[in-house]
């Protein structure tokens, strides 16, 4: 009966936290639209609903009633699987964001590990898609997103070694306790510039959105697909965009700690303060988009490793030599 | 590389600088409308839907020369005529398809007696193809609906005729 009790109080709070993200990432589609209409001086989605807001689910509802079509030389299981798994690897990284204090579902110990890993998968459900779809334009597609995210989560590893570095601990609450004084992003501002560039390559975003670049590879690895399993893509590269923006600001900008430690701030709810700087993150990343032109594919490249790889490993070592020398070090 | 353009790419100003106009030109007025709800202005000019108009006293103008049908390019008119009791020449069927038209112009320009115009309406989209093949009841009901206009527009627009 015990267990009976807890497995409903799980399933309670996973509810809770999935429930939420999911209309999150519905909401965060309409203000990427909103804020790439604006800079271009047109409206933006301001029909369906109260300012538009309900523009995502009347598209999910179009695409949930479009019909599935799967191409006769597609490899079926697995072209089913691919959206599938994108959609689940963005989502079960949630588990383990800090919300507040109390409020994380999996406090686990490896938390920036798990959460690295998962997004490493996604590249998974890409090149799934794009090998399955057995057509052309899907898998260069899938060849150019697999070869950008393997370079970029390469220094986005890096970057999360220096936070560790100064936090000593690979639990996300840890990380964002640490950040009580300061937060990483003013020592390691650097870091977080690359940590941002990096989380654009690793979400095929714009300026990096190569793997779908629509003037040569028609939509890249989702050419093939239709209907709720487009969507699904779709809603999955949202989700993980919300969750590189949750990343970055519990690596650098302090998680759910207010930015002062005074009344009318420390007042505020600390999971508003997270969606506040989630919410900051991602309308830069918006604006990125409407604003610089996609990068070339070698340029991409170069960019990574002869660019960011080398100056974050420099980083590392600075980081560590300075907490050595100040006898800075966590655990001291 | 310059050290000028050097510490440009260092501290991405150039960067920066898109992204400072990028949010200015947010907070600057909309060029576009909100269209299903307010609409732009049209010309006098503009070639929408036909229309077939009438005389003040209810006659229709047509007289059935079938020069229209003659300068159609895309020959999407059709007239057959006859003599009515009177003695005057009408048409007995005159037929558009809209779908063979290419909104050129050539049978309003064409016609003396402006019978056939093209109106300011080009919000006709329908939901089958046999909608837009057009008969002379639709065409005159399209008339008498956008009398009004039409004939403010063909004055508005005499004195270059």
């Amino acid at each position: 009966m015990a267990e009976l009790f807890i497995f409903f109080e799980q399933i309670y709070r996973i509810l809770f936290l999935l429930i939420p993200v999911l209309v999150s990432v519905a909401m965060i589609v309409w203000l990427d639209r909103r804020v790439w209409a604006f800079v271009q001086k047109r409206r933006g989605p301001n029909v369906v609903g109260p300012f538009g807001l309900f523009q995502t689910l009347a598209d999910a509802l179009k695409y949930i009633f479009k019909e599935i079509i799967i191409p006769a030389s597609a490899n079926k299981i697995i072209f089913i699987l691919a959206p599938i798994v994108t959609m689940t690897l963005a989502l079960i990284a949630w588990a383990v964001i800090p919300f507040s204090e109390t409020f994380v579902l999996a406090d686990i110990n490896v938390g920036i590990l798990y959460l690295f890993a998962v997004s490493s998968l996604g590249v998974y459900g890409i090149i799934m898609g794009g090998w399955a779809s057995n057509s052309k334009y899907p898998f260069l597609g899938a060849i150019r997103s697999a070869a950008q995210m393997v370079s970029y989560e390469v220094s986005i590893g890096v970057i999360i070694i220096n936070v560790l570095l100064c936090v000593g601990s690979l639990n996300l609450s840890d990380i964002v306790l640490a950040q009580k004084d300061l937060w990483f992003v003013i020592p390691l501002f650097p870091m977080f510039i690359i940590f941002f560039i990096s989380a654009l390559a690793e979400t095929n975003r714009p300026p990096f959105d190569l793997p779908e670049a629509e003037a040569e590879l028609v939509a890249g690895y989702q050419t093939e697909y239709s209907g709720m399993m487009y969507a699904m893509f779709w809603l999955g590269e949202y989700a993980n965009i919300l969750l590189m923006c949750a990343m970055g600001s519990i690596l650098f900008l302090g998680g759910w700690l207010s930015p002062i430690d005074l009344f009318p701030f420390n007042a505020i709810p600390a999971p508003i303060w997270l969606i506040l700087k989630i919410l900051f993150l991602f309308i830069l990343f918006a604006l990125i988009k409407a604003i610089v032109p996609r990068y070339r594919y070698d340029q991409l490249m170069k960019l990574g490793w002869k660019i960011f790889l080398p100056f974050s490993l420099i980083y590392v070592v600075l980081t560590a030599s300075f907490l050595m020398y100040f006898d800075l070090l966590p655990g001291n | 590389m310059s050290l000028i353009r050097f510490f440009k790419t260092i501290f991405m100003i150039d960067f920066l600088t898109g992204l400072i106009m990028a949010i200015k030109e947010i907070f600057k007025p909309k060029k576009t409308i909100n269209y299903p709800f307010e609409k732009g202005s049209i010309s006098p000019r503009a070639r929408g839907e036909h229309a077939l108009r009438r005389y003040p006293n209810g006659e229709e103008r047509c007289i059935a020369c079938k020069l229209c049908e003659a300068v159609c390019p895309a020959q999407a008119i059709t007239i057959e005529s006859s003599e009515r009791e009177d003695g005057s020449r009408k048409t007995t069927r005159y037929d558009i398809d809209m779908l063979k038209c290419i909104y050129c112009g050539l049978c309003e320009q064409s016609c003396p007696v402006d019978a056939i115009v093209q109106g300011p309406n080009f919000e006709f989209a329908t939901e089958t193809r046999e909608e837009l093949y057009y008969n002379k009841e639709k065409l005159l009901e399209n008339g008498d609906r956008w009398e009004n206009i039409l004939a403010a527009n063909i004055n508005a627009d005499s004195s270059h005729r």
